[in-house]
């Protein structure tokens, strides 16, 4: 039961983590249609920064820079890239964003080489022990920092004149752009925010118990992707719910993989997958994925 | 709320090698109602789009210029049109469905420049000119009636607090009661000082509500002039107007009245 618990406080930390991540996709399929493939070097990048500049300046500037870093990396994209092809196809830009991915990730790794990179951080291995439940700090803080950046956000997406612009131009850009809103900018907003947002997930995949930052970190990034998918690619509720499925399921599958080897190694890693397919064949749309709402 | 007149000149549009538009002049006087009538195909929606600076959103571009208060503004993007005061009530009504009816109206007042005290202002406008919408306010626009629907696609254009509003078919779709009672919102707008352009199919409805009227036919400016001289002749009753010829006319109530007889047989008896 404690290993149960355990296990699912660190899924629900983890699951918050990649809640941020999916969050910022769908930001920027909202507000785009785009979906976009170069997420996962965003997040790479703000890392970077983050673990460079840490030892110079501080944990906590170094992590704003990174923050920003992410969120200019995420704009330059949107202003030299994307800003070229609108009114294209969506999915011609999302196969740039393919071509944007492999050219950061390729020089993100040439610059990280075989080095392991500390960002860091003040909570280091150190664990907070609730009768038989132990719990590493970094996990409570992920938890902690990702809920209040959520919140944040989902309040400013509700009630700030940039979420309702976000809004309007997500459901119907040429009545949006009529209102006098401008859709440049908003675009150009949801791709700085979802880079800031992937930075702090950054953070969060490189402290303990993993080693640090490294070349693969983005690949932990891809779990987002089913976290998106799976609360359908245009919710944000979608997003935090999937991102809270895929940590937990994730954890689990990790935790009990030795009671089921007769499945193969590496369970954890597949989990999230086979329970977006399990989805998917129920409900294409995603869990909270748009369903038509209008009377005719 | 004040008025301000547009001149539109040698107005040409296409969408990629399909013109849509011919040198189309028209003018909307300060505080004036100018209606453009046509039937399906005929550019109506295009012609808005021009002056909105949006047909680049259906792969289309125009030439020609667009003044407006003395100023031109064909060559500006889409907000800078809404932020000198000009306005547009899209075709369908287009409100945004998932969002609350006050989510609907703040969205319309992001493109004025007016600061929080103007932008109250405009709201309580708009309350006061439908009072549905503020009963209303948190209920999803998708699940409004067609007629309440226009209504806030009225009043969100109308929070941006413009001095030229552009009306895209404010009818269609709506039961006859409805129409009229745009209409006389339409009236009452324009009585307080806002320049009025309306494109309509429902010509019977636009030329009363009108002082000047534009036909156009496949992209071009067929006829033009005064409201009510373009009501009463013929060549608009009987395209527009669903008015027959008036010796059509007679023959039909004749023929009603007695027993129908074929002429030749007539003449025999």
């Amino acid at each position: 039961m404690t290993t149960f618990i355990e296990l699912l406080l660190n899924g629900v930390s983890m699951g918050s983590v990649y809640a941020l991540i999916a969050l910022g996709f769908v930001v920027i399929f909202k507000a785009t249609e785009v979906v976009n493939f170069a997420h996962a070097s965003l997040l790479l990048a703000g890392g970077y920064v983050t673990a460079v500049l840490h030892e110079d300046i501080g944990f906590w500037p170094a992590l704003i820079v990174g923050i920003a870093g992410a969120a200019l990396v995420g704009a330059a994209i949107e202003f030299l890239v994307m800003r070229r092809y609108r009114g294209k196809d969506h999915s011609v830009l999302a196969i740039a964003t393919i071509g944007v991915d492999i050219l950061l990730v390729t020089d993100l790794t040439r610059r990280i080489g075989t080095d392991v990179l500390a960002v860091g951080d003040p909570w280091g291995d150190s664990l907070l022990e609730i009768g038989p439940v132990t719990i590493a700090h970094t996990r409570i803080a992920a938890f902690l920092a990702a809920g209040l950046l959520i919140t944040a956000f989902l309040l400013a997406f509700r009630y700030t004149s940039w979420g309702v612009a976000m809004r309007a131009a997500a459901e119907n850009a040429e009545t949006a752009a009529l209102m006098g809103i401008r859709l440049g900018r908003v675009s150009l907003g949801a791709w700085a925010v979802a880079g800031g947002l992937a930075a702090v997930a950054a953070l969060f995949l490189t402290v303990f118990p993993t080693p640090g930052l490294e070349r693969a970190t983005s690949l932990a990034a891809l779990k987002a992707f089913p976290a998106a998918i799976l609360g359908g690619l245009d919710s944000t509720t979608g997003a935090l719910v999937g991102g809270l499925i895929v940590g937990v399921t994730e954890s689990l599958a990790t935790g009990y993989q030795s009671d089921l080897t007769f499945l193969g190694r590496g369970l954890g890693e597949l989990a999230p997958y086979l329970v977006m397919v399990a989805i998917l064949l129920v409900r294409p749309a995603g869990l909270f994925g748009t369903k038509e709402l209008a009377r005719v | 709320m004040q008025g301000a007149a547009l001149t539109v000149r040698d107005l040409s549009a296409s969408y990629g090698p399909v013109r849509a538009l011919r040198s189309v002049s028209l003018d909307v006087p300060e505080g004036g109602v100018v209606t453009v009538l046509g039937g399906n195909g005929a550019g109506k929606s295009t012609l808005l789009r021009a002056i909105s600076r949006t047909l680049a959103f259906h792969g289309g571009s125009a030439t020609g210029t667009v003044q407006f208060d003395g100023k031109p503004v064909h060559a500006q993007g889409a907000d800078r049109i809404v932020a000198q005061g000009i306005c547009q009530v899209p075709e369908g009504r287009q409100v945004f469905a998932r969002m609350t009816v006050e989510d609907n109206l703040r969205a319309g007042a992001l493109g004025s420049r007016g600061d929080r005290g103007a932008k109250s202002a405009a709201l309580r406008r708009v309350h006061e000119l439908f009072p549905v919408l503020a009963d209303r306010a948190h209920q999803r626009a998708g699940l409004l009636s067609g007629g309440e629907q226009q209504m806030l696609a009225v009043g969100r254009a109308l929070m941006a607090e413009p001095k030229l509003l552009l009306l895209d078919e404010p009818s269609l779709g709506l039961a006859p009661m409805m129409a009229t009672r745009i209409a006389d919102t339409v009236r009452e707008i324009n009585s307080q000082g806002v320049s009025v352009l309306l494109v309509e199919q429902n010509a019977a409805l636009a030329l009363k509500l009108a002082t000047t009227a534009y036909v156009l036919e496949v992209g071009e400016v067929t006829l033009s002039g005064d409201a009510d001289e373009l009501a009463a002749s013929d060549e608009v009753r009987r395209r527009y107007l669903g008015v027959v010829d008036e010796d059509a006319a007679a023959d039909a109530s004749q023929a009603a009245a007695k027993h129908p007889v074929l002429a030749r047989w007539e003449d025999v008896r």
